[in-house]
């Protein structure tokens, strides 16, 4: 015990007489100690500086925002609706045309077909689209397609069921419409719009002016064509877009389309001279131009406080083939008693315009203009109003008014007054409010 | 067989002169094609490119960049880009996925190189809890306005000089350069920003957008009060009227808005309460001063001093 306390003892007693060597040789050896601990903490200092940053790092990538292609598909559904405010009226066929199959508006409150949308990259050269309507009873594919991304050079394949490039409004599903009704130039055309089951390939030109180029094969399963048992293609179609600025604040696109389509058998319902319903067919070659033109306005490109819209569209079909025609009900004898059948042409035109302007924020107000011109259609070599009432000579034409309300961008509410003069001797006063909601993950819209 | 056939002078007079129409064109040219969809991109492109690209800028400072719409314009500028400069975090889910799908280019679709979007590079703030429309316009991925914090365009930058180079390997060393010597100048700014915006700590502001918050992280601002009562909804005057009797008992130094925005609500506020509006440029080109990043944040903290105590 008494050992260490001694040689402190004498330790302390010692130093300050003998032991300067032996220090400086301490202090020497403390000196090499300190420095290499400083080192070693320096080294230290700088690998823990080196971690936190990489911390500080992996931070920020794992805050930073995901790749937003996740494999879900984006998925949207439009809810649709309408109150409409009609006269009674047996049919609401357009004068003067062959009827597209179009559906009028019902009365009093209906909800219109919700859209169920899909859309996704499928791999990095296709991405694949799904447009499914909803009605009671029925589900109907009105798109279903895949595109490709991979190619470059402009071009890219479509193939499937879409809706044909052709036109302006033709893409658009109803929910997109700035009208409650439909144009009655597409009513006219096509019923709704055209469809494609088929290949659609486009190529855009590598110019700073839009420039757009397109071609369509597909089978024709819809009005003005027809479903035919055959390995061909006999609907084809031919558009070219071209589209700029002006300024910061115009923009505007045009385009010219051609649709060559052979119905065979394509059925139609009509009315004699004395109003007795007509029944029959037509087959042979539809061939139709349109020019459309889109001009759209928002100060310094910024659509949010005001903007307007412009839009027009004009048409030319000409049909040849051979129209027949039978009496719709055998106990009710027509015009067409015992079936007549006879060379049929018509050579018709139309068009549509209409402006929508943004005075507000959220409001709209809005008017088109519809025109029908029915042209020469001849019957059985003579004038087809001869033989059948609803091809009298009669240019229909429509007036629409409408104002909508947009609380947001997936929600709409809309009025819509329209003057109907599509039949002949008819003036009719139609009312409408209209809703289109959205919800989920709605898609980018098209110009 | 093929090399004797290439031997022949014919041939390799033509292989020389299609090798020449080929590569004149592009040699007389900006080696890179950048499409930007916001101007603060477009601007650090250029300050690291400079000769060597040539910049589209898809948008304005004077637009609403969640509501563009996807114009001719626009598709036909994507055609031929290299690379698509973005901020993302669905910032441009309106009118880029439309762009995209008709350009016909595969270099700049999703996950390839040619697609650069900002917001992967920096850490997003407010990210919503619960994803519900209910609340309004908000992003997924969490608030997409990054361009506001200057420390930000310094990530970005750094993102967007690597992909440069990677895309455009014979220049990557001019690019590095480049981004070298932008990024020792931005950093002075930075230090000589927050040192002019020291006295700002603390200030408590209103906005009418929640287009700020980056911006507000960075100085210490102190956001009080947003006249949206949610995100992309318009004001309301009883929205108003109530952000004005809560700025009696919790006042504000200053209201703060885009240059792209209507001034109508702040405006009203401005008259009711007697605080001040200052129209932030928001991004390259938002006024006069702001015309590079530098004058963008010269002219932000400028402003902003106004409202300092």
């Amino acid at each position: 015990m008494l050992r260490p306390a001694l040689l402190a003892a004498a330790l302390t007693a010692a130093f300050p007489v003998h032991a300067d060597p032996e220090l400086d040789a301490l202090r020497a050896e403390l000196q090499e100690l300190k420095s290499a601990y400083e080192a070693r903490i320096q080294a230290l200092e700088a690998r823990l500086q080196k971690t936190e940053a990489q911390t500080a790092d992996a931070a920020v990538k794992a805050d930073t925002a995901p790749v937003r292609s996740s494999f879900n598909p984006d998925v949207s559904l439009i809810l649709q609706g309408k109150y409409a405010y009609l006269e009674d009226r047996a049919d609401r066929g357009i004068t003067g045309f062959l009827p597209s199959g179009a559906e009028g508006p019902s009365r009093g409150f209906s909800v219109d077909e919700s859209e169920l949308v899909l859309s996704a990259s499928i791999d990095p050269w296709f991405r694949g689209y799904l447009n499914a309507v909803l009605a009671d009873g029925e589900v109907g594919v009105e798109e279903a397609w895949f595109q490709t991304t991979g190619l470059g050079q402009g071009l890219s394949v479509k193939g499937g069921r879409f809706r044909s490039g052709i036109g302006y409004q033709n893409e658009q599903h109803p929910h997109a419409w700035d009208f409650a009704t439909n144009s009655l130039v597409y009513e006219a055309l096509f019923g709704e719009g055209y469809g494609q089951d088929g290949l659609q390939m486009k190529w855009l030109a590598p110019t700073d002016t839009f420039l757009e180029f397109g071609a369509e094969a597909g089978r024709g399963g819809a009005f003005p064509s027809t479903e035919r048992d055959s390995n061909g293609f006999p609907s084809l179609a031919l558009f070219g877009h071209v589209g700029d600025d002006v300024g910061t604040s115009h923009s505007w696109r045009a385009g010219l389309s051609y649709l060559h389509a052979r119905p065979q058998a394509r059925a139609f319902e009509g009315r004699d001279l004395g109003d007795v319903d007509v029944a029959g067919d037509f087959s042979g070659k539809s061939r139709t131009w349109l020019a459309d033109f889109v001009w759209k306005w928002a100060p310094n490109g910024n659509a949010t406080q005001q903007n307007f819209k412009f839009a027009a569209e004009y048409f030319q079909r000409r049909e040849r083939g051979s129209l027949f025609c039978d009496d719709a009900d055998p106990a009710n004898p027509s015009g067409c008693t015992g079936g007549l059948t006879g060379p049929y042409s018509a050579d018709q035109s139309g068009f549509y315009a209409q402006g929508v302007y943004q005075f507000m924020p959220h409001w709209r107000v809005g008017y088109r203009y519809d025109q029908l011109f029915r042209g020469d259609v001849v019957f059985d070599g003579a004038d087809a109003g001869a033989t059948l009432a609803s091809l009298a000579d009669y240019d229909p034409r429509r007036h629409s008014l409408m104002l909508d309300y947009s609380p947001s961008e997936f929600s709409r509410l809309r009025l819509q007054y329209s003057r109907d003069e599509a039949q002949q001797d008819i003036e009719e006063n139609q009312f409408y409010v209209q809703y289109i909601y959205s919800l989920g993950s709605h898609g980018a819209h098209k110009f | 067989m093929k090399t004797s056939l290439f031997k022949t002078p014919f041939l390799r007079s033509l292989v020389g002169l299609l090798t020449a129409a080929v590569l004149v064109p592009g040699a007389a040219h900006a080696a890179l094609k950048v499409f930007a969809c916001e101007p603060e991109w477009g601007s650090l492109a250029k300050e690291i490119g400079g000769a060597q690209v040539s910049v589209y800028t898809a948008t304005t400072a004077m637009q609403d960049p969640h509501r563009i719409e996807a114009r001719p314009s626009l598709i036909a500028r994507a055609r031929s880009a290299d690379l698509l400069a973005c901020t993302g975090a669905e910032l441009e889910i309106g009118w880029l996925p439309v762009v995209l799908a008709e350009s016909g280019n595969a270099a700049i679709q999703t996950g390839q190189p040619g697609q650069f979007m900002a917001a992967q590079h920096v850490p997003l703030l407010e990210k919503p809890a619960v994803l519900d429309r209910s609340a309004g316009d908000v992003h997924a991925d969490g608030n997409p306005h990054i361009q506001t914090d200057p420390r930000n365009i310094a990530r970005v930058g750094e993102a967007l000089a690597r992909r440069m180079a990677e895309l455009d390997p014979a220049q990557a060393a001019f690019y590095q350069a480049r981004w070298t010597d932008f990024s020792t100048r931005w950093q002075a700014a930075i230090a000589r920003w927050e040192k002019q915006a020291a006295p700002l700590r603390g200030v408590p502001v209103v906005v009418q957008h929640a287009g700020f918050p980056y911006l507000e992280n960075w100085l210490g601002l102190k956001q009080v009060a947003v006249l949206e009562p949610k995100p992309g909804v318009d004001p309301s005057v009883g929205h108003l009227a109530r952000v004005a009797a809560q700025l009696q008992a919790t006042p504000a130094r200053a209201v703060l808005r885009a240059a792209y925005q209507s001034p109508r609500p702040a405006d009203w506020l401005a008259q009711r309460s007697g605080i001040p509006v200052l129209a932030l440029p928001f991004t390259v080109g938002g006024n006069a001063r702001a015309g590079d990043l530098f004058g963008l944040f010269d002219d932000t903290i400028d402003q902003l001093l106004k409202a300092a105590p």
